[in-house]
């Protein structure tokens, strides 16, 4: 059918001419305009009134928003895509439109006899008809239809360049040649799939979140999207994602640094507070291994960023000597609910009831194995001795610790009534090390510390070097110890930021 | 309908910059001299300053205040200004 003819079988002389419709920039032909549904009983009730009309040679135009095929007979103008129902805001079908010289100039909702007839200058429509029924709901107001419409238009409005691929390419592989992906395949960033993972945040797709190393390139929330959406971040996870790659750009986290080091370690991402159940991360059996979405994806996404955004990649910027398995992914949650302590996050000045990332530079979990102590005492003095070979026996003060209590272990320390601060005083008193096993060449090792700390006392760990969290399953009388990269103003320190929406 | 992907990376084109002339001699250059900051990375470029200063260049050594993290800004700048060559020490 050609613009501006009606769907009549009437005189050429009635069809309508055609217009662009004032305010929804949309062209009309002139005469009226009906917009139907067939699953719509209303609809169904006045079809052999429109189709009475068709014949009488009234100008009409019928939409039909889910067949085209009904009303049978009046070749009705497909608008199953909605197009025409949103560009009219529609809220009810049927609903008669009448337009003249392209404007709508009178408008009519559900099947009201006299308002009919006054529209079409008719008497006598529908006879047999009730009087008047109302309408049934545009398909424009259909929840899914709805989310899907928005999920478009955001896609449409994104504004990272588009990289077109070809008809044979398949679409993982494509981002594999693109070197988009950290070894493992990716989850393609379609237009829709990034979009949805912007609903996962409140924030303008255009804030700029950071400045990413190492060429420093200014990071939106649209990329840190894009980059959740390869991970296979649900987009409930972006706000945790967003937190952590804030508190990863910061000066004092260091993330340029701790890219480009020899060393092992890479970011270690700690979320506390409500959001950990909200979004189902795993803080309990194998919080550290395989198997839970939320602490895959949320540590991925942070790495893709550091990767795709700020450039950083292994044999480029990252000289990781030997990098560790948690460069994929390290991310977990604090076990809270049966804690013996107050959670990481209030400790680091965090208001209880809030969520919030705490960030870590680290390498990988060694396994503490004490089986038979039931005091803390004993217990403490297991933990020491495992905490004084990070990352040497005979190095001090330049690497931080972070003690990883299962809730079996940490039931010792709560029936023997420690908090965490006694816990690390008692583990501090219990690292206080002869300057001379340390210094170079003592016990037949040339590493340590030089000569000068000879005769000296010497803490293993400096100041703030400890840090305490509970998590793990419930079985199992282990813990565990995770090393840092370089600590302090000259390295990396951890920073811990509120998660937003 | 072609398929398209959003582009997950900083689209970063960095400016390009050309390169310092070569000096074709060091007769009567500056050598600046930059410690990282990195363990015995002094012991390495002592000895370089010394074989310079031999051949009648003048030395200027300069440090950074932590290996971990990029030369701030200033240093860079003074470096640049004062010398016509560095050479980094990158030990351990």
């Amino acid at each position: 059918m050609s613009p501006g003819t009606t769907g009549t079988t009437g005189t050429t002389g009635t069809t309508g001419t055609t217009g662009t419709t004032g305010a929804t920039g949309l062209t009309l032909p002139d005469g009226l305009v009906a917009i139907v549904k067939r699953d719509c009983p209303t609809c169904t009730l006045v079809a052999p009134v429109l189709g009475e009309l068709a014949r009488s040679g009234v100008a009409l135009t019928v939409y039909s928003q889910d067949d085209p095929t009904f009303p049978e007979g009046l070749d009705a103008r497909d608008d199953t895509t909605l197009d025409v129902s949103f560009a009219l805001d529609l809220e009810t079908v049927p609903t008669l439109l009448r337009v003249r010289g392209g404007e709508i100039v009178d408008r009519t909702e559900g099947w009201k006899r006299d308002q009919w007839e006054a529209f079409t200058g008719r008497d006598g429509l529908g006879a047999g008809l009730p009087e008047y029924r109302p309408g049934c709901g545009s398909r424009t107001h259909d929840p899914d239809i709805v989310a899907r419409r928005t999920a478009a238009a955001c896609a449409a409005a994104l504004q990272s360049r588009r990289v077109p691929l070809g008809d044979q390419e398949d679409d993982i592989e494509a981002a594999y040649e693109r070197g988009w992906t950290d070894g493992l395949p990716v989850v393609p960033p379609t237009p829709e799939r990034v979009a949805r993972m912007l609903t996962g945040t409140t924030r303008d797709p255009g804030e700029v979140v950071a400045v990413v190393p190492p060429d420093l390139v200014p990071l939106t929330v649209e990329k840190v999207a894009v980059n959740a959406t390869l991970a296979g971040c649900r987009p409930e996870y972006l706000p945790v994602v967003l937190a952590a790659v804030e508190a990863a750009c910061t000066d004092e986290f260091n993330i340029h640094g701790l890219l480009a080091t020899t060393y092992f370690s890479g970011p270690i991402v700690i979320v506390n507070g409500p959001v950990v159940s909200q979004i189902g991360m795993n803080a309990e059996i194998n919080l550290f291994g395989q198997g839970n979405r939320a602490n895959a994806t949320i540590g991925r996404a942070l790495q893709l960023v550091v990767r795709n955004v700020g450039g950083g990649r292994p044999g480029g910027v990252d000289r990781a000597t030997l990098g560790n398995p948690g460069k994929y992914t390290f991310c977990f949650a604090e076990r809270e609910h049966d804690s013996p302590w107050e959670p990481l996050h209030v400790e680091r000045g965090e208001a209880e009831g809030t969520s919030a990332v705490t960030l870590f530079a680290g390498e990988g979990p060694r396994g503490v194995v004490d089986q038979l102590s039931r005091e803390a005492e004993s217990l403490a003095q297991t933990l020491a001795a495992c905490i004084l070979p990070v990352p040497h026996p005979k190095l001090a003060m330049a690497f931080d610790a972070m003690l990883v209590v299962s809730p079996e272990h940490g039931r010792v320390f709560r029936e023997a009534g420690w908090s965490k601060a006694r816990l690390r005083d008692e583990l501090h008193a219990r690292l206080q090390l002869d300057g001379d096993d340390l210094v170079r060449g003592a016990g037949g090792i040339a590493e340590g510390l030089p000569e000068a700390f000879g005769g000296m006392t010497i803490p293993k760990l400096r100041d703030g070097g400890l840090l305490i969290v509970h998590a793990g399953g419930g079985a199992g009388l282990f813990s565990a110890i995770i090393g840092s990269w370089v600590t302090g103003p000259g390295g990396s320190e951890p920073v811990t930021r509120t998660i937003g929406t | 309908m072609t398929r398209e992907l959003i582009d997950p990376t900083g689209e970063h084109q960095p400016a390009g910059r050309e390169r310092a002339a070569r000096p074709t001699s060091l007769d009567g250059a500056t050598v600046g001299l930059l410690d990282i900051s990195k363990a015995r990375g002094d012991v390495f470029l002592d000895r370089v300053a010394e074989r310079i200063t031999e051949r009648g260049l003048r030395v200027e050594r300069f440090t950074k205040p932590t290996f971990t993290k990029v030369a701030p800004i200033d240093l860079r700048h003074e470096i640049a200004t004062k010398c016509d060559v560095v050479i980094e020490a990158l030990a351990d």
